[in-house]
């Protein structure tokens, strides 16, 4: 398989995470689409990384891996947060800081 | 053999993802995710990135989804209203996604990356296994290994400070030294944690919704 099939596939895997960014509601879901694209930008960079023969781009997919994580940890923190709250897990309902 | 694998893969990492946005269960959405993560760990090692894959399955269909799944049960899933602040922002939406797609496809594919098309260069044996990538993160990316260490500190740190509970006793610095000083009832209420913020009339009473959850 040539290299332009993996960054094609990363890029419509990136595109369906967008789309799922802006279609859906719950913060919970909003965070799994932010993992679709994060990893849909790993999956490119492993292909560059493969296509250059050159291992710096795996080192790369890790380190986002570890971003991911934090940004996971931070996130579902304050899910968790709001659900103590009582407040609605919907981010059109979560408007109050918006200018 | 080759394409095979891969057109299996990216069957199931483009069905993972559009049973992530499609499904109205977050629990199913969870789900969906692990079938995309798995294909994609497939992938990588079609790449020839076994260590890559490897943390893929085992940090983030491993530990991550679990974290998700706890999170979805204790949270549970909540439906969502058909209510939209954009007009047609459901039908708009795919539109942008169908855009954003073709526009990715022509800027990579019309670059003057000539390797693009092949293979690629035939690696060695070792290229992508832990030990390579060892190296490297040890050797030329220590710098970003130990501040990727630190973040991740700091995430621990930051959730726990957002969604631990302080109550009942056991609770942080701030509820302990509240209960030393019971002589002094008037003292201005120090906010115990996030979600006790004092009310205006006098010090605070527990909230009727507290120790349910």
């Amino acid at each position: 398989m040539t290299s332009e099939w993996f960054v094609v596939l990363s890029a419509l895997l990136f595109a369906a995470g967008a789309v799922g960014i802006l279609i859906r509601r719950s913060p919970m879901v909003i965070l799994l689409c932010l993992e679709l694209m994060l990893n849909a930008g790993n999956l490119a960079l492993v292909a560059f990384s493969r296509m250059v023969g050159n291992g710096q781009g795996q080192v790369f997919a890790v380190i986002v891996m570890v971003v991911a994580a934090c940004e996971v940890v931070v996130g579902l923190g304050l899910i968790v947060a709001i659900f103590r709250r009582r407040l609605p897990l919907n981010v059109d309902d979560l408007r109050e800081l918006r200018g | 053999m080759e394409e095979v694998l891969f057109f299996g893969s990216a069957l199931g990492a483009l069905g993972g993802a559009v049973g992530v946005i499609a499904m109205r269960n977050p629990f199913y959405s969870v789900l969906a995710l692990i079938v995309h993560l798995f294909s994609l760990a497939a992938l990588f090692l079609l790449l020839t990135a076994a260590f890559v894959a490897a943390a893929q399955v085992v940090v983030y269909a491993g530990a991550v989804m679990v974290l998700y799944v706890f999170v979805v049960a204790y949270v549970g899933g909540g439906g969502e209203s058909a209510w939209e602040p954009i007009p047609a922002q459901r039908f708009l939406a795919p539109l942008l996604g169908i855009a954003l797609f073709v526009e990715l496809a022509i800027a990579v594919l019309s670059s003057s990356l000539l390797a693009l098309g092949t293979d690629g260069p035939d690696v060695p044996a070792g290229f992508g296994d832990p030990a390579a990538i060892g190296r490297l993160l040890l050797e030329k990316f220590l710098l970003p290994f130990e501040a990727s260490s630190i973040l991740l500190l700091l995430a621990a740190v930051g959730a726990i400070v957002l969604a631990g509970r302080r109550r009942e006793g056991v609770g942080g610095p701030s509820e302990r030294f509240a209960e030393e000083e019971p002589s002094s009832p008037e003292a201005p209420a120090i906010p115990r944690s996030f979600d006790e913020v004092p009310s205006e009339e006098g010090p605070p009473t527990p909230s009727p919704t507290r120790g349910s959850a």
